[in-house]
């Protein structure tokens, strides 16, 4: 048989049926549900009278809308103030009733972000397919999963048939040689790539992340890759299964066990591209080449290094992109030519599905710790992904480090990432962001985004301004 | 879902690379539980002058002047002609939906985003790719002619200006098919459920560790 890729391997692994007209059934292992994307997916089943397909693929949380602050938190759904969102966190709950599904309600300890505890429960294994009405569902790749978003359409689909309609993507090749340096993280190697693909630079295609650098990576770091494959406009992104994938799934809650984890990782070892496997495209970057970045504008390419300047739009060849960048400088505030440290952040959000994870916060912790947040700032957020990393980020001591600082500490969810609670940016406001859009009004109405890693946006915490992380700190060798 | 085979309408520009889907439908309209009712708030940001509310009646908020769909000449249009990578970022089908019930059918563009891409076959919206010199041209038709119009017909893959200019359009078959008999894709899927459930029966053989329960008991 032919040399294939990691992602045509998943793709054969679950077909089943190829039609002629280019289009395939592809069989859905996992599917993972939250309260913006799924109420008219339930209401769709409910007028035509069908029920879910295979009730234990799906596993449903709420997360996008729930408030972070200890005390809203604590009255559960009832709790919650907005009345609209309320609403939808109490129809995902009676949706799950209703339709039988598995749900981690709000104040589970397992309760988090989708992307979050999906890894973190093993709801996520290697080898499967995993859908989610989130664009952000890329994450889960990072298991050597065929994983990715859908619309509200599409979760009707899934949880109807277990199957959705898809055509093959390309294959993509993003290979990072050399090792990232000290203090330089997952985040900067997702933007450099953006930074260099562009935002429509992946799109048809099914990424796969590889090479030095990225074996090198954590479960965290290559999960906050995957997770941003969709900013470079690639649906998936995956990265094949080594030994660091089998220790972290092994022993989660809904891992298999015993003979069946043996099973399973002996298949698991195979989710690999073969050698001479054909990519469509091969990009290829210097790891050790890629500085800490930051974004200035208001697309996630619009990226570049914390030593680097806000590009003037005057000494640009093409005039779309000059007048695109000068939409984006005069929405952002920014001048032509200055240097990307002397931006000054109003409000810093360290959190998200790309960076709130334990690691995460062990990082941005490690900047903070016996210094406090600058005066300018006026506000630090720090959201844990899910409770459990709360949990374990509280037996560290992280929580203590942040407060002593001067910053919060909350209650997992997306919070300030898309801003559908109420932790928001005021107009004008620039945001260190630990997040993966800097789209505008992403963060709040007239909100201005710079994307960051965990670390960077604690150096921008606690120096009121973009710094490099390397100058503030002794990064461990 | 309403069928789709011939279209001719009103064309209104919008003139930025990079639309994503915040900004076709702002986050705080994403608490809705309907499917309906998104129109108004289409482009929220850039329409308004004011912050937007879910729930809220948009007829009396302040309308930005220098917004082209608040123009009086691009009343009524019901094709939307763009820049690449239309439809970035996030995956919620409110975009469309949004796109819709304004009255859209007809997207067209030099590139799509991929999920968004899909999203618009799903509700009756055609999201067209011409070559980006074609945008071009018909940008600066638009621009040049006050009541400038369209016509698309997705049988032959075709777009045809007033002036008898003709652009084709790739689409596959399949997405055309459903789309020209608006047919319910959960409905065609499950006449394939014999060959789904003869091929999870094998892949659970294979891969039992797929199929174990999600149900434990929540531990508090
Ligand atoms: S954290 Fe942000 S990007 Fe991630 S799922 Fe939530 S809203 Fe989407």
């Amino acid at each position: 048989m032919a040399a294939m890729t990691l992602y045509d391997k998943l793709w054969n692994h679950h077909l089943v049926e190829q039609w002629d007209n280019g289009s395939a059934l592809i069989y859905i292992d996992r599917h993972l549900l939250h309260e913006v994307t799924s109420p008219q997916a339930f209401e769709g089943l409910r007028l035509a009278g069908r029920k879910p397909w295979r009730l234990g693929a799906n596993l449903a949380v709420p997360d996008h809308n729930v408030p972070t602050g200890a005390d809203e938190r604590r009255g559960g759904v009832a709790g919650i103030l907005d009345p609209i969102s309320r609403l939808q966190v109490q129809t995902l709950d009676d949706n799950c009733r209703a339709f039988d599904i598995v749900e981690i309600p709000i104040n589970d300890v397992r309760q988090g972000i989708v992307h979050v505890i999906g890894p973190e429960t093993g709801a996520t294994l290697p080898g499967m397919t995993l859908v989610c009405g989130d664009s952000h569902t890329s994450t889960h790749g990072a298991f050597a999963a065929l994983a990715h978003g859908i619309g509200t359409s599409e979760v009707e689909h899934v949880l109807a048939t277990q199957c959705l309609v898809q055509q093959k993507m390309k294959n993509l090749q993003v290979r990072v040689s050399g090792r990232l340096q000290p203090g330089v993280s997952a985040k900067d190697l997702a933007l450099a790539i953006i930074g260099r693909i562009g935002t429509a630079g992946g799109t048809g295609y099914a990424i796969e992340f590889a090479g030095e650098a990225v074996r090198a990576l954590s479960m965290e770091g290559r999960m906050t890759l995957c997770n941003m494959s969709i900013e470079a406009g690639a649906r998936v992104g995956v990265i094949a299964v080594d030994e660091i994938t089998i220790d972290y799934v092994r022993n989660r809650p809904f891992a298999p066990r015993g003979a069946m984890w043996e099973a399973a990782v002996a298949a698991w070892r195979d989710l690999h591209s073969d050698e001479g496997a054909k990519f469509d495209r091969v990009v290829e970057l210097d790891g050790a080449a890629i500085e800490p970045q930051v974004t200035w504008g208001t697309s996630p390419e619009m990226v570049t290094s914390v030593h680097g300047h806000v590009p003037d739009p005057a000494g640009m060849d093409s005039p779309s992109r000059a007048a695109a960048v000068q939409r984006a400088l005069d929405y952002m505030g920014l001048r032509p030519g200055m240097p990307i440290t002397d931006i000054r952040p109003d409000r810093v959000f360290i959190g998200s599905c790309t960076n709130s994870r334990i690691e995460d916060l062990r990082e941005a912790a490690a900047v903070v710790r016996g210094r406090r947040k600058a005066d300018s700032v006026r506000q630090v957020l720090v959201v844990p992904g899910s409770g459990q990393v709360k949990r374990q980020a509280e037996a560290e001591g992280l929580d203590r480090i942040f407060l002593a600082a001067g910053m919060e500490w909350r209650e997992p969810g997306c919070s300030m990432c898309l801003a559908m609670n109420a932790d928001r940016l005021g107009a004008g406001e620039h945001c260190a962001s630990t997040s993966n859009r800097n789209f505008e009004g992403r963060q709040g109405s007239g909100g201005r985004t710079h994307l960051v890693s965990p670390a960077m946006a604690a150096a921008a915490a606690v120096t009121g301004h973009f710094t490099d992380v390397r100058q503030l700190v002794e990064v461990a060798a | 879902m309403t069928p789709f085979s011939h279209h001719e309408g009103l064309v209104a520009p919008m003139d930025r690379a990079n639309v994503d889907t915040d900004l076709i439908i702002p986050k705080q309209f994403l608490k809705s539980i309907k499917r309906t009712g998104f129109g108004p708030n289409l482009f929220d940001d850039l329409r308004y002058l004011d912050e937007g509310q879910p729930g809220a009646d948009c007829s009396g908020r302040p309308l930005n002047p220098d917004f082209p769909l608040n123009f009086p000449r691009y009343q009524g249009a019901t094709i939307l002609l763009a820049r690449e990578n239309f439809g970035c970022g996030s995956s919620r089908e409110h975009a469309p939906w949004a796109l819709a019930d304004y009255g859209f059918r007809v997207i067209i563009a030099p590139s799509f985003a991929d999920i968004f891409y899909n999203n618009c076959f799903k509700n009756g919206v055609l999201p067209l790719v011409l070559t980006a010199e074609q945008v071009d041209t018909l940008f600066a038709s638009v621009y040049a002619h006050e009541g400038f119009t369209l016509e698309v017909d997705l049988r032959s893959q075709r777009v045809m200006t007033p002036a008898g200019d003709v652009f084709s359009f790739e689409v596959d078959a399949f997405r055309k098919q459903r789309m020209l008999e608006g047919l319910d894709d959960i409905g065609m899927t499950l006449k394939s459920a014999d060959t789904i459930r003869r091929f999870e029966a094998q892949w659970r053989q294979r891969s039992p560790w797929l199929f174990g329960s999600l149900d434990t008991a929540a531990e508090r």
